[in-house]
């Protein structure tokens, strides 16, 4: 329980850490909040040949609204949870954070962290993809811009190559009429959920939705947008009976697996009822009780 | 072996020592300094058994590395009683409702609930029961560590000169 020998190296710039990265490759594993990675050496499971710790990259801690809300990869997850500028342009944010873990690993976990070790149980991919997120990967052959829909590859695996950092994420405004909702199971406050969902979605004029974006969490080897339920949002008008039938069309996208916790069975019963019930909450009034 | 040199402040005390980069600052604070107090009980973050206060914030022991806190102010649960006699009023209330049996999480529960009775002069049981959820108490059932939270803050926020 206690992790293998490493060499430890305290980077204060992007540049110095993206050296570390290229000089050592594979070897070299990057140290953000610690919440995932100690864990991880502390078992074994992994034992790189250096650290390259970014806690003292201040360049990389910051929240910033400049018409697209920015955010530095080593964010904490508690300055997210407390910010006012993300609970006004990111309200999704702020609703999923107190579903992420316990506040004394969200004072260390940065944003970054759990989005480049992609945990399939994880809040924040999920919400990352419900707002259309991009997030920025620099490295020294330059900085590329990732649709966060093209960034979780599967478990624990992403577009992240080993000599990139994960620098930001950046997230478009909302439109006007946007709506969103989360939702999640866990046995316990703060543990990894069984099963969640983060949307996003727009009512037009005509009262009809668009934009609809559904992300599941929990309930594949990675979050993933349920395109199938989404197709059948996208410009219908709001009903119960449409709730229903989009909860139930989540079940063709995903492929849970089991595990003490949980049965498979069981998380895709979770999957179609969270869903069904983050679409009325997001919903609400627009749902009216005709169908009822 | 790589070993670095690190300064820090734990429970008022400025402390130099050179370490190796392994050392979870967990191990730092019993080994080294000699504070027990921080108890370890999972090594992977799951118990909050070893849970301190880093620049006010508590954090767990166990998943923080000593370099990482060069330069850094700690408060372990040694530093928590305002002096050789008396209790913290969190001491107090959790010796008054016995809401601890083995006490081997205790340490773990008072550095997670220090900054929430501090800012929490009324809270809901629903509240409480969220501040607790990231520490495992084996013996107590919980129940009684919700009324010590409840008369700590009671303790800690009665009117003055009442
Ligand atoms: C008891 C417990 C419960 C938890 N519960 C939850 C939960 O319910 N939901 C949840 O989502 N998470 C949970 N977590 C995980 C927690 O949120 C972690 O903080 C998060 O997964 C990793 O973030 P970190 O900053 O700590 O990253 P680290 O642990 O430091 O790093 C994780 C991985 O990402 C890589 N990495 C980190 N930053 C970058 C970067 N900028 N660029 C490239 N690679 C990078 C690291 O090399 C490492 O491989 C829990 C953790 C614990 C210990
Ligand atoms: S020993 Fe650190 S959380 Fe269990
Ligand atoms: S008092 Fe024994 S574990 Fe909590």
């Amino acid at each position: 329980m206690k992790p293998p020998p490493f060499e430890y190296v305290a980077a204060h710039s992007v540049e110095e850490a993206l050296d570390v990265l290229v000089t050592h490759g594979w070897d070299a594993k990057v140290l953000a909040g610690g919440q995932s990675l100690i864990p991880t050496l502390n078992f074994r499971l992994a034992a790189p040949a250096i650290l390259v710790d970014l806690n003292p990259v201040s360049e990389l801690a910051f929240i910033e609204a400049n018409g697209m809300l920015r955010i530095g990869a080593m964010t904490r997850q508690r300055t997210l949870e407390r910010d006012e500028t993300i609970a006004r342009l990111a309200p999704l944010i702020t609703a999923a954070m107190p579903h992420v873990a316990h506040p004394q690993i969200r004072t260390r976990g940065t944003i970054g962290g759990s989005l480049a070790h992609c945990d399939p149980a994880a809040e924040l991919p999920a919400v990352c993809l419900a707002l259309d997120a991009t997030l920025v990967a620099r490295s020294q052959r330059g900085e590329r811009a990732i649709p966060a829909r093209d960034f979780f590859f599967g478990l624990f695996s992403t577009a992240l190559e080993p000599d990139e950092l994960l620098t930001e994420i950046r997230i478009p405004p909302m439109p006007p009429n946007t709506r969103y909702a989360f939702r999640e199971v866990a046995r316990r406050h703060g543990d990894f959920a069984l099963a969640g969902v983060a949307l996003t979605l727009q009512l037009d004029e005509a009262g009809r939705i668009r934009a609809p974006r559904v992300a599941l969490f929990g309930v594949h080897d990675a979050a993933l947008l349920s395109e199938s339920a989404m197709r059948l949002l996208d410009g219908a008008a709001p009903s119960e009976a449409l709730v229903r039938e989009a909860a139930e069309a989540v079940a063709h996208d995903i492929e849970p697996s089991s595990d003490i916790h949980a049965s498979a069975a069981y998380r895709t019963h979770l999957a179609k009822v969270l869903t069904a019930r983050a679409l009325r909450d997001a919903l609400g009034d627009a749902l009216g009780h005709a169908t009822e | 072996m790589q070993k670095l040199s690190i300064e820090v402040t734990v429970n008022g005390t400025t402390y130099r020592r050179d370490v190796e980069p392994r050392l979870l600052l967990s191990d730092f604070l019993r080994h080294e300094l000699g504070l027990t107090g921080t108890h370890v009980g999972c090594e992977h973050g799951v118990c909050g058994a070893c849970t301190i206060l880093l620049d006010g914030e508590p954090v767990r022991s166990c998943l923080m590395l000593a370099v990482q806190a060069n330069g850094h102010t700690i408060t372990t649960v040694e530093g928590v009683a305002p002096n050789e006699t008396d209790l913290h009023p969190l001491q107090q209330a959790f010796r008054e409702t016995h809401a601890l049996q083995c006490g081997y999480c205790t340490p773990g529960f008072l550095m997670s609930l220090l900054p929430f009775v501090e800012t929490h002069p009324n809270p809901t049981d629903d509240e409480i029961r969220e501040a607790l959820a990231g520490n495992l108490c084996r013996c107590t059932g919980y129940q009684h560590i919700v009324e010590a939270v409840k008369l700590a803050c009671r303790l800690m926020h009665a009117p003055q000169d009442a």
